[in-house]
């Protein structure tokens, strides 16, 4: 059992959790991430590690909701429990320094992008940083981010903050501007680590994105994680998360990232008519 | 000499078309006077080649003689003296091969079926109030602290012994749950989880801590154990967990599964009570599974208890050299499942969703043995065919996980990824570091994982000056 410590709700729909877990906390590195089960009934489920305090023993993670798990989840308070919390799962992301490092996160995506940011930072790189969600009432942490960044920019799809668009806009005029970039990092949905890196395909900067592929055990046991980089299978959870974006085959992750869409709507269905039950009761 | 009786008792089971509906077990265990007929036919022989023939070398002909007498309480401790784990092993045990095989009475074509005997002292124990069971007295503490990796039963038992020497032992575990296969792969149906939990449950009254949902190599590595934690010793009891797949063209398309993943989701994430249970399995009504062995079996009568209409299993030799148990060939035939014998898949094909629709396959013929020494299979010529499927499972066997290999300073393991230990202690070339079970031997059985789990705790104790 794995208290939470700690409860933030960042924008409607994401919310922040700080839970104790020593041991975790103590391993964590940036672009890691750990498996929840919420209770005896429930499913495991991967989120990446977004911060972790070794002092106090937590970590840090930040989920969006989106079917039965997460909703579970977002209906604990501080002080509540989460049955298991599993982890650091993954390789931590490569750090180095290269010079300078464009992080791009999207949508919930901007939570783990900043401790990855802030290992390239503290690594010695240059980092522009973008994020970018939906409308201005989505975004969350943009300070945080542009603590770890040497410059930020902020967009939304309908121009309601910062820059009106998505993006790989931005992506684009950087490595226009003539400056070098030697590497590109990007954490979010699907689609958009798929155009960042055809964004960055033509000017051959290396891409690295952070798979989020349907798994289960998350310590390669079970190949339900598995993708194909460069033709080749990998599992997600041992090899990655994170890989070459200009080698994953972005649709075979698209597929199989819906294989149990009906189920879980129907999962999601029953839970709410159940949590309904009850709140009437 | 009294006339041998050859009438061996039959194992009383559900129905062929009721239990490949449900999850409950087949198999419905001895009446007491099945127990007591069966326990008389043994003849008590002095040479008792049963316990030769038995990994852990239980004392048999001492258990049965107890039985027989109604002194139930001797006959589990019996038992116990030498297995720590008698509930499963009478329920998984390939007897067949082992115990059974030896029994004198085994020429005459009956022996004794001192599994099914096993199990039923084992669930007499298991359905005793706590306060008439054999009470478990413990050494005091030596102070010496032990860490196993892995909870499967080459963990629990190396765990369980420690324990009763005196040591502090740590069981670290990957999962949410203690167990290993016997959990996660093995199902309900062959053997109720719940008495699983009532085996781990009796190795914690030894004083035994179970940590769970900690995977060593990630949250600690077994140098930090010793070095910074203070164990003095370490035993990796991790199985063979890593699941081969047949590397052939569309085999990552939706709906086509390792083995693990379709028996974890089923047995260890409750799939078949979904959505009670939150974690779905894909159903559909034509199924191929491709394997031969336990796990086959286990796949392909998951999935007729899940609903599907057909159930193919397909393998590429023929019925005699299936590694399977045959019990459990025979129960998963007379359940309903097709067996496609000689068949290879080459290729899946999907829609353009990415679904898998079919399964190109190719017919095989037996040539001469290979190095196991079972007829190699070779492709016919120009045989290719279709199956039509909405699921696939592929059952072909599984490796160690890499993860502590990997971390550990010092392991030799083989070419197949196994770790290097000695048959005889489970010592590793590694100081401190004993390990047994899968990670060893590569996929095996639960009673040698058990053995192997026996013979490195007492070279472990020798190790230590007790
Ligand atoms: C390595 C990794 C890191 C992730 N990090 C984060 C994060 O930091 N924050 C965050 O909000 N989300 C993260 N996700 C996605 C998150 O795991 C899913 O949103 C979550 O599993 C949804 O579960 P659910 O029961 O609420 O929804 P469901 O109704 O079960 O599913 C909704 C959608 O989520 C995805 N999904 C469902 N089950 C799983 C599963 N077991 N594993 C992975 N994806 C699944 C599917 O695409 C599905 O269509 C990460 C995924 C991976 C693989
Ligand atoms: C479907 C199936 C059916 C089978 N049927 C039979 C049968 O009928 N009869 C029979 O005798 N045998 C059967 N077997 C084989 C038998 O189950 C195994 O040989 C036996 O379980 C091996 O025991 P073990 O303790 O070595 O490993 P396992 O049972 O594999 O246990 C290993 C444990 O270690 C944990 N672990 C792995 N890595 C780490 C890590 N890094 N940190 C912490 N924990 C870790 C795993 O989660 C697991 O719990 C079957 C196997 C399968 C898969
Ligand atoms: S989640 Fe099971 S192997 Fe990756």
């Amino acid at each position: 059992m794995y208290k939470i410590l700690h409860r933030e709700d960042l924008v409607p729909g994401i919310h922040l959790f700080r839970v104790e877990a020593p041991a975790v906390a103590a391993k964590a590195q940036a672009g890691q991430f750990v498996i929840v089960r919420v209770d005896e009934k429930g499913e495991r489920i991967p989120l990446t590690v977004a911060d972790w305090d070794r002092e106090e023993g937590s970590l840090t993670i930040v989920f969006m909701e989106v079917g039965t798990t997460t909703r579970k989840m977002a209906i604990l308070k501080k002080g509540d429990y989460i049955l298991n919390f599993v982890g650091p799962l993954g390789l931590p992301t490569h750090i180095e320094r290269l010079g300078t490092v464009v992080c791009v996160g999207g949508g919930v995506g901007v939570a783990p992008i900043v401790p990855i940011a802030r290992a390239f930072k503290e690594a010695g790189n240059k980092v522009i940083s973008i994020m970018g969600a939906r409308s201005w009432n989505l975004l969350f942490w943009e300070e945080r981010l542009r603590s770890v960044s040497n410059e930020l920019t902020v967009t939304t799809d309908d121009g309601s903050y910062g820059r009106k668009g998505v993006v790989t806009e931005p992506l684009k005029e950087i490595l226009d501007s003539g400056q070098k970039v030697d590497m590109v990092m990007a954490v979010g949905p699907v689609v958009m680590m798929k155009f960042c890196a055809k964004t960055t395909n033509p000017y051959g900067v290396k891409t690295v994105v952070s798979l989020n592929p349907i798994m289960v055990d998350g310590t390669g046991m079970c190949g339900c994680c598995r993708v194909e980089i460069g033709e080749k299978t990998k599992f997600t959870c041992v090899d990655g998360p994170d890989f070459d974006g200009h080698q994953v085959d972005w649709d075979l992750l698209l597929a199989r990232q819906h294989i149990y869409l009906e189920a879980e709507k129907r999962s999601l269905e029953l839970w709410e008519q159940r949590e309904g039950r009850e709140t009437n009761a | 000499m009294p006339k041998l009786d050859l009438n061996r008792q039959p194992m009383p089971k559900q129905e062929p078309q009721v239990r490949a509906k449900n999850f409950n077990e087949v198999a419905l265990g001895y009446t007491p006077e099945q127990a007591l007929a069966e326990a008389n036919r043994c003849i008590q022989c002095p040479k008792h080649p049963c316990i030769d023939g038995c990994p852990v070398e239980v004392p048999i002909p001492e258990f049965i003689k107890a039985l027989r007498e109604g002194d139930m309480l001797q006959a589990v401790e019996v038992l116990k003296s030498k297995n720590s784990l008698p509930a499963i092993c009478g329920r998984v045990c390939p007897q067949e091969t082992q115990c059974e095989s030896a029994c004198t009475l085994s020429k005459k074509g009956a022996p004794i079926a001192i599994g099914r005997l096993e199990r039923y002292v084992a669930n007499w124990e298991l359905n005793q109030p706590a306060t008439s069971k054999p009470a478990v007295i413990l050494p005091p503490t030596n102070g010496k602290r032990i860490a196993v990796i892995g909870s499967g039963p080459a963990g629990l038992t190396a765990a369980a012994d420690m324990a009763k020497m005196g040591y502090q032992v740590t069981i670290f575990e990957a999962l949410h749950i203690a167990g290993g296969v016997l959990m996660y792969g093995i199902p309900e149906f062959r053997l109720p989880k719940h008495i699983v939990q009532s085996e781990v449950e009796y190795v914690k009254s030894l004083g035994v801590d179970i940590k769970l949902d900690s995977v060593v190599g990630k949250v600690v590595t077994v140098d930090e154990l010793m070095k910074e934690q203070g164990y003095d010793a370490v035993f990796l009891g991790t199985g063979a967990g890593l699941p081969m797949f047949l590397n052939i063209p569309g085999e990552n398309l939706n709906s086509i599964y390792s083995a693990n993943e379709f028996l974890t989701r089923i047995n260890l994430m409750k799939a078949y009570l979904f959505p009670e249970y939150d974690t779905p399995v894909q159903i559909g009504k034509r199924i191929a599974v491709i394997g031969g062995g336990n796990v086959a079996m286990d796949s392909a009568r998951c999935a007729l208890r899940l609903g599907f209409e057909e159930v193919h299993i397909v393998y590429r030799r023929s019925r005699a050299e299936l590694p399977a148990r045959q019990e459990e060939a025979e129960n998963a035939e007379e359940e309903g499942v097709i067996f496609k014998f000689l068949t290879n898949p080459v290729r899946f094909l999907g829609n353009k969703d990415g679904w898998v629709t079919q399964m190109e396959c190719v017919e095989m013929e037996l040539g001469e043995p290979d190095a196991s020494g079972r007829r190699r299979p070779i492709v016919k010529a120009g045989s290719e065919f279709m199956i039509d499927v909405d699921i696939a499972v592929i059952a072909l066997g599984t490796t160690p996980n890499p993860l502590i290999t990997a971390t550990t300073e010092g392991l030799d393991t083989t070419k197949g990824g196994t770790v290097v230990a000695s048959e005889t202690t489970g010592k590793t070339v590694k100081d401190s570091v004993w390990a047994g079970g899968d990670i060893v031997t590569g996929s095996a059985t639960v009673i040698s994982a058990m053995g192997a789990g026996k013979r490195a705790a007492a070279s472990m104790h020798e190790a230590l000056g007790g």
